[in-house]
């Protein structure tokens, strides 16, 4: 008779890890089961780590844990192809430890301690270990098989925390295949440079971070972000577009990637940097319309592997942690109750949807296709927005009055009635 | 000098070089049918999109180096036509992040 566990997770990621961190600490027998060398091996993200979500289920955790910065200023430029529209907040509230915000993070380091203290809690990890499919019988889920020899594992429930492809929810039939439109193909690298050049640059303290999202030509007005964020002693840059944008552009990501780094407002700040990885990963934008169904009987969906991602915030990894917290709890409702069945376990959906989850989540559930179907905003806008900056701030002659009607009528070129279209199409996806 | 080495255009090769993998003697990543690239797929996307430059188009037919690939999944949701059959590389093979 093969071993059986009271909780299988698949995937050691923050979703997976805080489920079978959550489980093993209320006494449950928990076996967690890795693709990789070791939790992280496979697993990317630009670099934002929330602090909430993870304070919640080991409060105080980066006094110990391997973070890079914590982030006391957020900046977001709308590019142009030579200039761009600054817009941000710093703030010291953000560098004080009960404020911090967030990290930046990187996830081989995080996710191997974040793993290790799971370990601690009793919860059995084995990496190196692909789940090929869930063991179904009866309609319910049973266990996974595994590609080990005699690899057939049984548990009272599986979590599916198996990242953005969820093969193994496609193959229960939760969700249909993924299209090219609901994910983002992202590109990234690290690149190492001193703390002291990091800190000079970026007007930083020592040990405080800032991140840079970038929208508009950083992905040649094609919808997606570019971002810089700052580690200890490196920083990360990436650019990430929608598969189904690069399909139809012909762009290489790997190109565009370079773009960003060599675009005028870019360039400075890497300047002599040495390139340490290179890392490509997808990131789910499907948003609220492409959540499969979270749970059956003896299974629940969490993290990427829901779909569990705000684009429009880049908020993923906190989705992941907290969507593993609920799935641990309504874990252990079911154990209580000795049922695994959808029935009981659908408190997990319930309170997915009710969180900060679902409710951001319908809040901008149209604003990824609004914007791919829409590429004014990002094409023309945003180098609008840099011309009429240019203008009014150059000074030349011209009264501002007359500036103010020049850039009114540029905007309007489009047609007044499409122009206002627009703003209220705008307003109506982000409201 | 400073600067010299980021600024030329890093090509795909150089930033391949970067990452470290494991790779199986098997390939993980099959096309089904090459006559449909060949015959049905003039743009051929797979060759462009995929991050670690797997897929080449060479003579007749698409060339899979498997070995440089990260597992993102692009291809089996880009590829047109279903053309792709994707699975992940046996457990500890594949790319291995170690840093982000």
């Amino acid at each position: 008779m093969p071993e059986k566990f009271d909780v299988i997770v698949v995937g050691a990621g923050p979703a997976g890890t805080s489920c079978a961190y959550l489980c093993a600490k209320n006494g449950l027998k928990v076996l967690q089961i890795e693709r990789g060398e070791y939790p992280g091996a496979k697993n990317v993200m630009g670099g934002v780590l929330y602090k909430q979500q993870l304070e919640e289920i080991i409060p105080e955790f980066w006094k110990e844990a391997p973070i890079e910065r914590p982030v006391v200023e957020q900046r977001m430029w709308l590019l142009d192809e030579e200039s761009a529209i600054t817009l941000g907040y710093k703030g010291q509230a953000w560098a004080n430890e009960e404020n911090y915000n967030n990290f930046t993070i990187l996830r081989a380091k995080f996710d191997q301690w974040f793993a290790k203290k799971a370990q601690e809690q009793g919860v059995t990890l084995i990496n190196e270990t692909v789940v090929d499919a869930c063991l179904v019988k009866n309609g319910k889920v049973v266990g996974v098989r595994t590609d080990r020899p005699d690899g057939d594992v049984y548990a009272d429930v599986v979590v599916l925390a198996d990242g953005v492809n969820s093969l193994l929810a496609k193959q229960l039939g939760f969700h249909e295949e993924i299209e090219p439109a609901q994910v983002a193909l992202t590109v990234m690298e690290v690149l190492n440079l001193s703390a002291e050049t990091i800190n000079e640059r970026f007007n930083l303290e020592d040990g405080q971070g800032c991140t840079i999202e970038m929208f508009g030509d950083a992905t040649k007005g094609h919808l997606g972000t570019a971002f810089l964020y700052t580690n200890k002693e490196s920083l990360n840059i990436g650019v990430g577009t929608t598969l189904s944008s690069l399909v139809n552009s012909k762009m290489k990501p790997y190109d565009l990637l370079e773009y960003v780094k060599h675009h005028p407002m870019v360039k400075p700040l890497i300047k002599g940097a040495e390139e340490a990885e290179y890392l490509a990963h997808l990131i789910p934008e499907g948003g609220y319309h492409a959540i499969p169904k979270l749970v059956g009987d003896g299974v629940i969906v969490a993290g990427d592997a829901a779909q569990l991602v705000n684009g429009i915030h880049r908020e993923g990894s906190n989705m992941a942690m907290k969507s593993g917290s609920f799935a641990a709890e309504a874990i252990l409702l079911a154990k209580q109750t000795g049922k695994y069945t959808e029935e009981v376990l659908d408190i997990y959906r319930e309170k997915v949807y009710e969180s900060f989850i679902g409710k951001d989540l319908e809040k901008y559930k149209d604003a990824t296709e609004t914007l791919e179907n829409h590429p004014q905003y990002l094409k023309e806008y945003i180098p609008m927005l840099n011309r009429a900056a240019r203008i009014f701030f150059t000074v030349d002659g011209i009264s501002k009055q007359e500036k103010q009607k020049g850039i009114f009528n540029m905007f309007m070129e489009r047609g007044k009635i499409r122009t206002v279209q627009d703003m209220y199409r705008a307003w109506k996806v982000m409201k | 000098m400073e600067g010299d080495e980021i600024m030329a255009k890093a090509t795909i090769e150089e930033k391949q070089y970067l990452v470290r993998f494991r790779a199986d003697k098997e390939s993980h990543l099959k096309i089904l049918d090459q006559t449909i690239c060949l015959e049905k797929c003039p743009d051929k996307p797979c060759t462009y999109f995929c991050p670690g430059e797997v897929y080449k188009f060479e003579g007749d037919r698409i060339q899979v180096g498997y070995e440089g690939c990260h597992e993102c999944g692009s291809c089996r949701i880009g590829c047109p036509h279903d053309n792709i059959e994707w699975k992940y590389p046996k457990g500890g093979y594949g790319v291995v992040f170690r840093l982000a």
